[in-house]
């Protein structure tokens, strides 16, 4: 087991991987029902991510993220109806129906948004690392982006301020290697991206996003750095996104990813690898799984059963919130 | 929140501007500058952040001195990162601050166009009004010496076109006071839009601070055959032209805009509906611009009452030229908006 993560930090990171990928499986299973009527960008495969950062983050912190956010907000701690009545287009859902899957919010969360305009999380992030600076909150703020978003000016403008003004925030890259269909190395000269960072002056750290433990343990440094006043971070965590960029489809068999890659990477499924660590360990057994898998599920059908049973919004409020 | 505290003055005073023995007067530049530093007074979580604002100009004056007073850490100089900037005043913005982000020129606003149609503009409505972006952004139009195709742009209606953003532009000194306080006082993104040409115009300002509320225009000079409906530097053409036109025993009503997002249609209407006639002056293209909104207001809710087509009064469809001679040809006069009166009375 890596160094400094016990048995019960590993069993709650498991927790909430199992908790966004169920969520993600039923998402799957009930879109072909055409009653969530919004594109959804699942994250079946990199929830080892979302799970080791946002475990390190308190509940007033801020995260940020796009239009592939539903395992951040479940991480952050975005209950399950709200959640799954925004992707209904429910009055009940977290963003009142006005957002959908690609807009998702729980200011009391610590999560004020989320923007499914590439790279349009990190500027932001990084000012509200910078009210939380000047208010000496103590609060530090995460944006999740993916590889396509280095392409991005605002992924330099943002590092840049935020290591000018040694900005509270952390740079969490998912790069599944993919913008859309068009690969990493059609796009970018270098690969590392997490070399990026000497360029602005700040630590960058790359490895496997798969592993939740080296997720957790790199991005510890990273938190610690950024509440001791020591500045940004950016973390680059290597992982794979097993459906199609869009939808609850596969989109191997069209030939937008080669099948040879996806299979290399579902045999290193971050849940498998962090529950069969739990197993040697001794930390849980096959049943303990079963359970914990029932209890979630549960809470799903509680959370879809709340979602369906919803309102929709009225269609006189069509002018709300607009200012 | 010190805000609710301040006055609203949510008349539309008619006369041309505040009589000058009833409070001191002071410029356009001076009344920007004393709304900021009100505000930064007033309330803590307000900051500015601009590049150059805290250089020895101070943006025309509008922030000269402020970060003597108030520090660095609220009067910040910036990366030249005009998108990326947007983001960072819009993140700090949600987090509970109150920025002021400001440009020397609104063609510079171009560059942060995603965040702020994108993001600033649709904060509110994609999270179901549950968290806010109060973002203030100055930016000025600049006009005259060869400023050119890119540091003289009227770009309002671009941003007036979206929703979730309003779109200010002050004319006068007691208005940009009050204007720019209203817009850092608000929940709502709003881009106030400054004249160069208008800074060292003064009037009586009162010291206090108050709060003009957005959507609210005024009636500069009432009239009874024409109204010449304009905003920002067009309003003092409007009001010569009006000079003009009143030599000839014309009677015209010049009404000014202040906010061109969002607009003022009573005003306009009943103005128009006094009048029969109307002409429409703006600093900006005609094309899909500020002067065709109010003119399909008259349309469409005034048309029984219009006795003659409306005029235009806009800059000629091409970028600004550089050289003194076509920079004449290109921006409209009082003259062109006397002789539109002319041919519609």
């Amino acid at each position: 087991m890596t160094d400094g993560i016990d048995k019960e930090t590993l069993f709650r990171l498991f927790e909430t991987m199992l908790r966004i990928r169920l969520f993600e499986d039923r998402v799957v299973r009930l879109y072909p029902g055409q009653e969530m009527k919004c594109p959804v960008h699942l994250c079946i495969g990199q929830e080892a991510i979302a799970a080791g950062v946002c475990l390190h983050l308190k509940k007033e912190d801020y995260i940020f993220s796009t239009h592939r956010s539903h395992g951040h907000c479940i991480a952050k701690g975005m209950g399950l109806r709200p959640l799954a009545a925004e992707l209904y287009g429910r009055s009940t859902g977290c963003s009142r129906g006005r957002g959908g899957s690609m807009h998702l919010t729980d200011p009391e969360n610590g999560i004020p948004g989320t923007t499914a305009i590439v790279g349009g999380c990190i500027p932001i992030a990084v000012g509200a690392a910078l009210s939380a600076q000047m208010k000496r909150n103590g609060r530090i703020a995460v944006a999740f982006f993916g590889d396509g978003a280095v392409e991005e000016g605002t992924f330099h403008e943002g590092l840049n301020y935020a290591s000018l003004r040694r900005l509270p925030v952390i740079f969490v890259c998912e790069n599944n290697f993919y913008a859309t269909n068009s690969p990493q190395k059609a796009r970018q000269p270098e690969v590392n991206i997490a070399d990026r960072a000497a360029g602005y002056g700040m630590p960058g750290v790359a490895g496997d996003g798969n592993d939740v433990m080296f997720v957790h343990d790199s991005c510890r440094e990273a938190v610690e750095r950024a509440r001791s006043g020591g500045g940004p971070t950016l973390l680059e965590f290597r992982t794979y996104r097993w459906k199609a960029h869009v939808g609850p489809d596969s989109d191997i068999a069209a030939g937008c990813r080669p099948a040879a890659e996806y299979e290399e990477w579902v045999r290193r499924c971050p849940l498998e690898l962090c529950g069969q660590r739990l197993i040697k360990e001794k930390a849980l057994t096959e049943d303990d799984i079963d359970r914990l898998t029932g209890s979630i599920e549960a809470e799903i059908d509680d959370a879809v059963e709340f979602a369906m049973n919803s309102p929709f919004p009225q269609q006189s409020e069509i002018l709300d919130h607009v200012y | 929140m010190p805000w609710t505290r301040i006055q609203a003055d949510d008349s539309r005073r008619p006369g041309i501007f505040r009589s000058s023995h009833a409070v001191r007067e002071i410029s356009y530049r001076d009344a920007i500058r004393e709304a900021l530093s009100q505000a930064l007074s007033m309330d803590p979580d307000v900051f500015l952040i601009g590049e150059g604002i805290d250089d020895p100009g101070g943006v025309f004056g509008t922030t000269k001195g402020l970060r003597e007073v108030f520090g660095s850490e609220r009067v910040m100089d910036s990366p030249i990162a005009e998108n990326g900037m947007t983001g960072v005043a819009i993140g700090a913005a949600v987090a509970g601050m109150r920025p002021v982000l400001i440009h020397m020129r609104v063609d510079f606003l171009p560059m942060s166009m995603d965040q702020l149609i994108n993001h600033a503009a649709k904060w509110s409505y994609m999270t179901g009004g549950r968290v806010k972006a109060p973002l203030t952004i100055r930016a000025i139009i600049g006009r005259g010496w060869g400023s050119a195709a890119q540091h003289s742009q009227s770009l309002q209606a671009l941003f007036a076109h979206i929703p979730g953003l309003r779109v200010l532009m002050p004319a006068s000194p007691y208005d940009a006071k009050g204007l720019l306080l209203g817009s850092i006082a608000s929940d709502s993104p709003t881009v106030v839009i400054e004249h160069r040409w208008l800074y060292d115009q003064k009037e009586g300002v009162p010291e206090e601070a108050y709060i003009i509320p957005a959507g609210r225009g005024t009636i500069r000079r009432e009239g009874t055959d024409i109204s010449i409906v304009a905003s920002s530097y067009m309003v003092y053409e409007a009001l010569r032209a009006a000079d003009e036109l009143g030599k000839k025993g014309i009677s015209a009503e010049v009404v000014d805009l202040r906010s061109v997002f969002p607009l003022d249609e009573e005003l306009i209407i009943a103005s128009v509906r006094k009048t029969g006639r109307l002409i429409v002056a703006d600093t900006g293209w005609r094309s899909c611009g500020v002067s065709a909104e109010v003119a399909a207001v008259a349309a469409e809710k005034a048309h029984a009452g219009l006795k003659a087509p409306v005029r235009r009064i806009c800059l000629p469809p091409a970028p600004t030229p550089a050289s003194p001679a076509l920079e004449q040809a290109y921006y409209p006069t009082f003259q062109q908006i006397a002789a539109a009166a002319g041919e519609i009375l």
